[in-house]
């Protein structure tokens, strides 16, 4: 943490006829604004603040100061895989050639960032046994739409209307319910059974005619993994109905079982998770859709193919995939996130992809084990932890009144990001940890002992902990006041 | 192993603290059947020395070709300071910013972004991104069934002047939720939207018109009267604009007497590199009386326990991870780094830079159409006036035509022949500030000569 706790608006550093002028372009003599037709011209200049590049640059590397991030501090945010990212990733997908590249320019002038294009699709096939994968989701969620509609266009192109409901488990990810919603889709939960695993009988009375698909997450949201996954997706297909999964614990599984091996029909995969692409305080993600033989007509556009007369390496579009569920983005994906998922995988390489699922489950379940000796209880006690496990406060919140916000935001005083609280919503008072394949031991030995400090404080000074955090640049924030009396912009000096 | 830092003697311990023999018997709740035994199809790994070195040959392999084409991805100068400063771990390694106490910096910068949009806009309220400019504008038209009380109708007016690939997105990402769209066609001596063909409609029940200021090809639209007409009929108005031109156009929170409704676009013109199309940022600005049904994330200000200013998430109860299947949107991971970028760029420009990129684009285009259509046989599809793009007309294909330009590292702008087959041999062609006079000269010339040797041919 800086020194710089606090940091004016850039707004505030705006002085009237200031500018960084080194950037403004010359406008060649002869020019246009009168060429504006008056009716829609703008009358009066933008409020944009007026400074200098290095009141510009000052500014926000003093705000970036504030942040916790990867590369600063420990970050176990359960489901969110918060793994180191290469800068060599990043290096490469800068590259003049790449940054600069048009996504309309013609083929010819692509040939090199379609290979790489062409070469992902065929690795995140290998990794997840899947038969087809399409790259143009923008993000996890994104990757889902793809999925659901492509299950719903599977059906409808057999005519078999009346399938519009979407199974999720209790526990599963908002993002699967609120994809079922965007997709047309009405949901219905199944319970989970005190061992973790899919109450089988509740799904067997969940299925029937108008089931379209389940979607699930393996491992699942409770951190451990579906261990009749092979029954599920056999009462869902008998029904009638397909499989969905959603791909933010791939990293658990890496190279150690795959999605199309388990019988899922229609995946995505979070490359800002599993292969290590930059979250960038919120995004941008990547959300490939990889599927099974009866999707592959209806995968969204674009995808990339390898031909064999020169251009090597094309797009196909609506002409070659009517079928498809059609465009879900401007232009191709983020190019520049799959490049550096590209890079990754590449640095990986077979035996490396391997070792992200080991390392990923050694750590959790190492980290588990020590947090367990020291006094905490898990959600699972009786289940191996795959990549991420939960701990409960309960007893805790009985004994001490300590919740598990206290404890995540006296993590943040001790130096380390806090886990994911309050999620999955099954398990009271929990904290959901992933510390992922790239920390150390000693950095899990430091946080178990910040834990344990903590814990002492829960029993000597809990006041310490419901006043965290106290070295932050601000205490905890008033969210009802933020909700209730909305200050959303800036409004101008004075306003 | 690259990136993972165990040594023999902390994995022996970690596997004793477990109580595990091997990693593999970590994997023991998985059925044998499953367990995958090798990943055929995957090359072997690379040194980052290797890595570097194919991508740098990949690069090579696509070179660097003069850019003519826009058609919603456009070639900007980028501060160096922009990605410089954003790229900074702390930025770039971030998460989505739930702990607020130890995400100041992005919350900030987010709040700081929502305030320059909301003003670029002239609307009182922006969300801290979307994917793109294609799914802001499905959005939005999902967003207008949920915020027209006064329409039951949920059907929406699309121009056919509107973006093509914007035009799909929208209809691949709502037509799931019974929405229904009615084309509106674009005139074919001005290129624009005309207020009699929106006549057809007068009495219907629309939700939502949506006006592309400037269109897809280029020309502007009398946004004033078309608001108006949609006001009228209980009827919202989307905006969908380019926001380096609204330096210089008529914000649309003034169309019309009342203002749009919803404002949305493409981000990526504020200091996102082309990058073969992504990752760009979609953006959303609107009214405050709307902003309930909004979808994305927003921040707010507020005070911490001591009475402090600061920033949080607000309004969470729209999102998935609160509101599940009655959620706003499905979208959570945003386009939060772009975001960034557009922050940093419009600081940098200020209101006095971004009126000069875009009258110097404005400039750059209007000599391009002028070298071109001194060409014999090239000519300008439509007399009105529009921004930093237009629509020219040949008379032979187009496709051989760019093939040559091509060859000579000239990428001529963008067939229309898929798109708008009624338009014959056209070719939308954009010149942005970073094209100069000898640029424009060399296409020209290439253009001339391409011509030249079809007809020869």
């Amino acid at each position: 943490m800086s020194l710089a706790l606090r940091e004016k608006l850039i707004f505030d550093y705006s002085r009237p006829g200031r500018g960084a002028r080194g950037q403004w372009p010359t406008v060649p003599a002869g020019a246009a604004p009168e060429a504006v037709p008056a009716g829609i011209a703008r009358r009066a200049r933008p409020l944009l603040p007026e400074v200098s590049e290095l009141d510009v640059v000052r500014h926000y590397t003093r705000l970036s100061q504030l942040n916790f991030s990867i590369d600063t501090h420990f970050y176990p945010l359960g489901s969110c895989t918060m793994k180191y990212n290469p800068r060599a990733c990043n290096a490469a997908a800068l590259l003049p050639e790449f940054a600069g590249r048009h996504p309309l320019a013609p083929v010819v002038h692509g040939q090199g960032f379609l290979a790489c294009m062409y070469e992902l699709q065929e690795m995140l096939k290998a990794v997840t046994g899947m038969r087809g994968v399409a790259l143009s989701p923008l993000a996890g969620a994104h990757g889902e739409f793809a999925g659901v509609a492509m299950i719903r266009a599977y059906h409808r192109a057999r005519g078999d209307l009346a399938r519009h409901e979407i199974i999720v488990p209790q526990a599963a990810h908002g993002t699967n319910p609120a994809t079922a919603t965007m997709c047309g889709c009405v949901v219905r939960e199944v319970a989970v059974g005190a061992d973790g695993d899919v109450d089988l009988e509740a799904l067997r009375a969940a299925v029937s005619a108008s089931t379209a698909g389940i979607m699930l997450t393996n491992p699942s949201t409770l951190g451990v993994f579906e261990r009749r996954i092979e029954e599920v997706a056999r009462i869902v297909h008998q029904a009638g109905g397909l499989l969905y999964y959603d791909g933010a614990n791939l990293n658990a599984i890496l190279g150690k079982v795959r999605p199309g091996d388990m019988g899922f029909d229609a995946i995505h995969m979070n490359l800002h998770k599993t292969f290590s692409t930059p979250h960038g305080g919120g995004g941008p993600g990547a959300g490939a859709v990889g599927v099974s033989a009866r999707l592959l007509p209806f995968l969204p556009l674009p995808i990339v193919e390898r031909g064999t007369e020169q251009p090597l390496y094309r797009w196909l579009g609506e002409r070659e995939l009517p079928q498809s569920i059609g465009r879900l983005t401007g232009f191709g994906g983020n190019a520049g996130v799959l490049l550096r998922a590209y890079v990754y995988m590449r640095m990986l390489g077979r035996e490396g992809m391997r070792r992200v699922g080991e390392y990923a489950t050694l750590n959790a379940n190492y980290l588990s084990a020590r947090l367990q000796q020291i006094g905490f209880e898990a959600a699972y006690p009786q289940r191996r932890a795959s990549h991420e496990f939960i701990l409960t406060l309960k007893r805790a919140e009985q004994d001490y009144g300590v919740t598990a916000m206290d404890v995540a935001k006296r993590l943040l005083d001790l130096g380390f990001h806090a886990p994911t609280t309050y999620f999955p919503q099954l398990i009271s008072e929990c904290l959901l940890i992933e510390p992922t394949e790239t920390e150390s031991k000693q950095t899990l030995d430091a946080f178990v002992a910040a834990m344990a400090q903590i814990l002492r404080e829960a029993q000597e000074d809990p006041e310490q902990l419901h006043g965290a955090p106290h070295r932050l640049p601000v205490r905890r924030l008033d969210d009802v006041r933020a909700a209730r009396e909305l200050n959303l912009i800036y409004q101008g000096p004075g306003g | 192993m690259p990136f993972i830092p165990h040594t023999d003697d902390d994995e022996r311990e970690m596997l004793a603290a477990i109580g595990a023999p091997s990693i593999e018997a970590l994997f023991d709740e998985i059925p044998a059947n499953l367990r995958l035994q090798s990943l055929e199809g995957l090359p072997s790994g690379l040194s980052e020395l290797e890595v570097m070195q194919l991508m740098a040959a990949r690069a090579r392999a696509d070179g660097r070709a003069l850019c003519f084409i826009g058609a919603g991805a456009y070639e900007h100068h980028i501060p160096a300071a922009v990605w410089s400063t954003i790229t900074r771990g702390e930025f770039y390694s971030a998460y989505t910013p739930y702990q607020a106490e130890a995400s100041q910096g992005t919350l900030q910068s987010i709040y700081e972004y929502q305030s320059m949009m909301a003003h670029l806009t002239g609307m009182q309220v922006s969300n801290a991104s979307l994917y793109d400019g294609a799914t802001a504008v499905a959005e939005a038209c999902l967003m207008a069934v949920r915020a027209n009380r006064r329409s039951s109708a949920a059907r929406i007016l699309l121009p056919r002047s509107l973006h093509p690939h914007y035009r799909a997105v929208t209809l691949a990402m709502a037509l799931n939720q019974g929405l229904r769209f009615d084309t509106l066609p674009y005139m074919r001596d001005g290129g624009h939207m005309s207020l009699d063909s929106l006549a057809v409609h007068d009495g219907e029940d629309i939700t939502a018109l949506v006006i592309q200021q400037p269109n897809f090809f280029g020309v502007f639209e009398e946004v004033d009267a078309l608001t108006d007409w949609a006001h009228a009929r209980d009827t919202l108005v989307i905006a969908v604009v380019n926001p380096t031109s609204l330096a210089l156009l008529k914000p649309p929170g003034e169309w019309g007497a009342k203002g749009a409704d919803i404002v949305v676009g493409e981000g990526q013109p504020l200091g996102c590199p082309l990058s073969s199309g992504g990752p760009y940022f979609g953006f959303m600005t609107t009214r405050m009386q709307h902003v309930r049904q909004m979808p994305g994330r927003i921040v707010g200000a507020t005070v911490d326990a001591d009475g402090r200013p600061g920033f949080s998430l607000t309004l969470q109860a729209r999102e998935q991870h609160i509101r599940r299947a009655k959620a706003t949107s499905n979208i959570c991971t945003n386009q939060g780094l772009l975001m960034m970028a557009g922050t940093l760029y419009l600081a940098l420009m200020g209101a006095e830079g971004l009126a000069r990129v875009a009258a110097a684009s404005m400039a750059r285009t209007a000599e391009l159409v002028a070298a071109l259509t001194a060409i014999p046989q090239v000519r300008r599809a439509f007399a009105r006036p529009g921004f930093h793009e237009a629509v020219l007309t040949l008379e032979r294909p187009v496709a051989p035509v760019l093939q040559a330009l091509a060859q000579r590292g000239i990428q001529g702008g963008l067939d229309l022949a898929d798109y708008y087959p009624e338009l014959g041999a056209a070719l939308l062609v954009c010149a942005t500030e970073t094209k100069s006079s000898a640029d424009i000269d060399a296409y020209a010339s290439a253009l001339s000569e391409a011509l030249r040797s079809a007809r020869a041919a």
